[in-house]
């Protein structure tokens, strides 16, 4: 076991460089993102009758309940394509980014036990809520399968866009979250606000409704919101009704890692004084 | 020619700083705006003048060499966890440097990380994996380690179903086969049934003998003599001695340091206790209500505690835990006064004394810790604060007490004078 003896050493000083993310370190404990986010998969459904179902009910009762409200009162428009399939397929991936947003957000509070106890890479805590959502977005779009037999929409080359669209929300729920969990150890404030801010992000991207509905001289603020080019892009490579557009969807993609590195280094920076303050 | 080998851990003027009124407090970013805000001179002033700070630990300096197991002594709030934090990276120094030159594995707490929702099984690897453990190798021990515990039958129940002593085997059943090069252990060993103890000793020994460096806080001093040759005796954050450990404990136990007869906690916000219950004061007193630190063998001795109820609704048991100073523990006593007995205490301040007898203890030091708790499924601690207060018992030669006329050295860990009868028959001749 002592096989690297020599050349393993950690120096441990008061000061430390701006940019110091370890990326060896990272990998050296790969092992234990993976059990995290195990663990957090395990122990999501447990002591619920419904179970892993819930992944598919939160979703969809959510769009029947849309369907009624902006689909047959408010007849909201929906880009010529039935209104539960259109606001089904920005649900699953907004779903998964609400529910990541909301579980990351509190996670280092969460789990104060662990960073108060031991050491290994903060950063996996909230990245391990956002990886566990994913299996739910998988479990979600069985769904979307089923509707879209239904409706009759056939798939064409542009769903090899998709895993890009759902990486992308991924690294973006998790950059906001390292931003977040961060701050909510020193901040609680962040509870409070979170929800607000989900729900705000939520009206100003277009789940309920097509962007065009929005005059065009405001537009833009719409794309400010980067969820905004992913929900786009994922209905349209998803149901092939309509073009991809790269535009929006490279602005949200070069959005996303922006504040993935900013959020990753900012957590980095936070987190030696995370056990002192939590 | 065998090169001399650098020290696995070197701690050079190590310094840790805590802001008091922040550390463990967090605040609102409104109160911060207000604050600034509002007396911005104020703010600007607090952060200069430093009046609010506290080091926990100043100009730390010690090496240790590769297989050297150490011990760490000193009373609550020396820095002896705040020293393993820092070495195990779970908080950040002040000023100074530490080099680690093996891969390190911390024991703060038995069971970091357990789910109560999950099984006994998906637990260890859990529990492997945060101690630092990789897969292949908690793969590689799992039947070890379920043989350990003993819970085998139980490996596929959730966690909640077990009793708290067999959590606590787990636990520390995952813990004893971690095998890092530098092993940092925190007062842990104060949990779980007295034989378990001992098997996790000898398992943790036998990893020391293994070339594993060791670090090892605790309060038992035993535990201590028996497993590390070289203690560090820690005192408001300075290192006091550091050396063999029977002279480093000898020290310990003979200075005032290790013994105070009297806490007082002014800040109540700061003082051992939670929302319901805090702790104000500790003393050791005689009948005469003069607080001592030396008490005469034959004479009773109280153990008294001042505390705030703060939330009513609580059957509250005072209890205090008595060790001598091998770190054995004498006896527990809980309060057991009628008048309160199953009745829930209201709001406010109280008192409580426990009356030791005389001609009972043994000779030496005693050290006790106090606790408050409720008894419920499980038991609610409010506070524990080991090593309260402590006071020496001293055995007169005036031969009333146990000891009589003899003038040896007498082992046992009470000495109570007992009525004794003797029937005598004479000899008819």
């Amino acid at each position: 076991m002592i096989s690297n003896k020599n050349n393993y050493e950690v120096i441990i000083k008061a000061k430390k460089g701006f940019l110091s993310v370890d990326l060896h370190e990272i990998w050296e404990y790969r092992e234990l993102l993976f059990f995290l986010t195990l663990r957090q998969i395990k122990v999501r459904y447990k002591q619920t009758i419904m179970g892993a179902s819930w992944a598919i009910l939160q979703p969809f009762l959510t769009m029947i309940v849309f369907t009624i409200i902006f689909g047959s009162f408010a007849k909201i428009p929906s880009e010529n394509i039935p209104y539960p399939i259109f606001s089904y397929s920005g649900l699953v991936l907004w779903t998964y980014f609400s529910n990541s947003l909301s579980q990351a957000g509190n996670s280092l509070v969460g789990n104060t036990n662990l960073v108060t106890k031991v050491y290994f890479p903060r950063l996996f805590i909230p990245t391990s809520s956002c990886l566990a959502g994913l299996l739910n977005y998988a479990v979600a779009m069985s769904i979307i399968v089923l509707m879209m037999v239904y409706y009759k929409f056939v798939p064409n080359i542009k769903i090899i866009i998709v895993p890009l669209v759902v990486f992308t929300t991924f690294i973006l729920a998790s950059g906001i979250s390292y931003w977040l969990s961060s701050i909510c150890v020193k901040y609680r404030d962040i509870r409070f606000i979170l929800p607000f801010f989900i729900q705000l992000l939520m009206f100003t991207s277009p789940v309920i409704y097509p962007p065009n509905i929005v005059s065009e001289k405001y537009r833009w603020l719409l794309y400010l919101n980067p969820m905004t080019g992913l929900i786009n892009a994922h209905r349209a490579s998803l149901l092939g009704y309509k073009e991809v557009n790269f535009t929006t969807l490279g602005v949200s993609i070069i959005m996303s890692l922006f504040i993935f590195v900013t959020g990753i280094i900012f957590l980095k920076n936070t987190e030696k004084g995370f056990a002192d303050l939590i | 020619m065998t090169i001399k080998e650098n020290p696995i851990i070197q701690v050079k003027h190590l310094s840790k700083k805590y802001k008091i009124g922040m550390d463990r407090t967090y605040k609102t970013f409104s109160e911060s705006v207000t604050n600034l805000l509002k007396s911005p001179l104020k703010t600007i002033k607090n952060i200069r003048k430093h009046n609010d700070i506290f080091w926990a630990l100043k100009d730390v300096n010690f090496e240790v060499n590769r297989g050297e197991i150490l011990g760490i002594i000193g009373r609550n709030g020396a820095g002896k966890s705040t020293l393993l934090k820092i070495l195990s990276r779970i908080t950040h120094l002040t000023e100074g440097e530490v080099i680690l030159r093996g891969r390190v594995g911390s024991l703060l707490e038995v069971g970091t990380g357990f789910h109560p929702e999950l099984t006994g099984r998906e637990n260890i690897y859990f529990n492997g994996a945060i101690l630092g453990m990789k897969k292949q190798e908690i793969e590689n021990k799992f039947d070890e380690i379920v043989e350990f515990s003993g819970v085998k039958k139980f490996l596929d129940t959730p966690l909640k179903r077990y009793s708290s002593g067999m959590q606590v085997r787990l636990a520390f059943s995952v813990a004893a086969h971690m095998d890092p090069e530098i092993l940092l252990i925190d007062e842990v060993l104060a949990v779980g049934d007295i034989e378990f103890q001992k098997k996790c000793l000898g398992k943790m020994s036998e990893v020391a003998g293994k070339g594993r460096t060791v670090l090892f806080v605790s309060h038992n001093m035993s535990a201590i003599t028996r497993l590390c040759p070289r203690t560090i005796l820690l005192n408001g954050g300075h290192i006091l001695q550091d050396g063999p450990s029977h002279q480093v404990i000898n020290k310990y136990l003979h200075s005032d340091i290790g013994a105070t007869s009297m806490r007082k906690w002014t800040d109540l916000s700061k003082s051992p206790g939670n929302d319901v219950v805090r702790l104000r004061a500790v003393c050791v007193c005689t009948e005469d209500e003069e607080i001592v630190e030396k008490i005469d063998i034959r004479k009773a001795v109280g153990i008294k505690i001042e505390y705030e109820v703060l939330k009513s609704g609580y059957v509250l048991i005072p209890n205090y835990h008595f060790f001598n100073e091998e770190g054995i523990n004498i006896f527990i006593a809980g309060d057991q006064d009628r008048l309160w007995r199953r009745r829930t205490r209201p709001v406010g301040h109280y008192t409580s004394t426990a009356w030791i007898p005389g001609n009972f203890l043994s000779e030496g030091s005693v050290v006790v810790g106090v606790a408050i708790s409720t008894n419920a499924t499980p038991t609610i601690v409010h506070f524990f604060e080991r090593d309260a207060v402590a006071f020496q018992v001293i055995d007169s030669l005036e031969g009333d007490s146990a000891r009589g006329d003899y003038g040896g050295h007498i082992p046992g860990v009470v000495r109570p004078l007992l009525r004794w009868t003797t029937k005598f028959t004479p000899n008819k001749n």
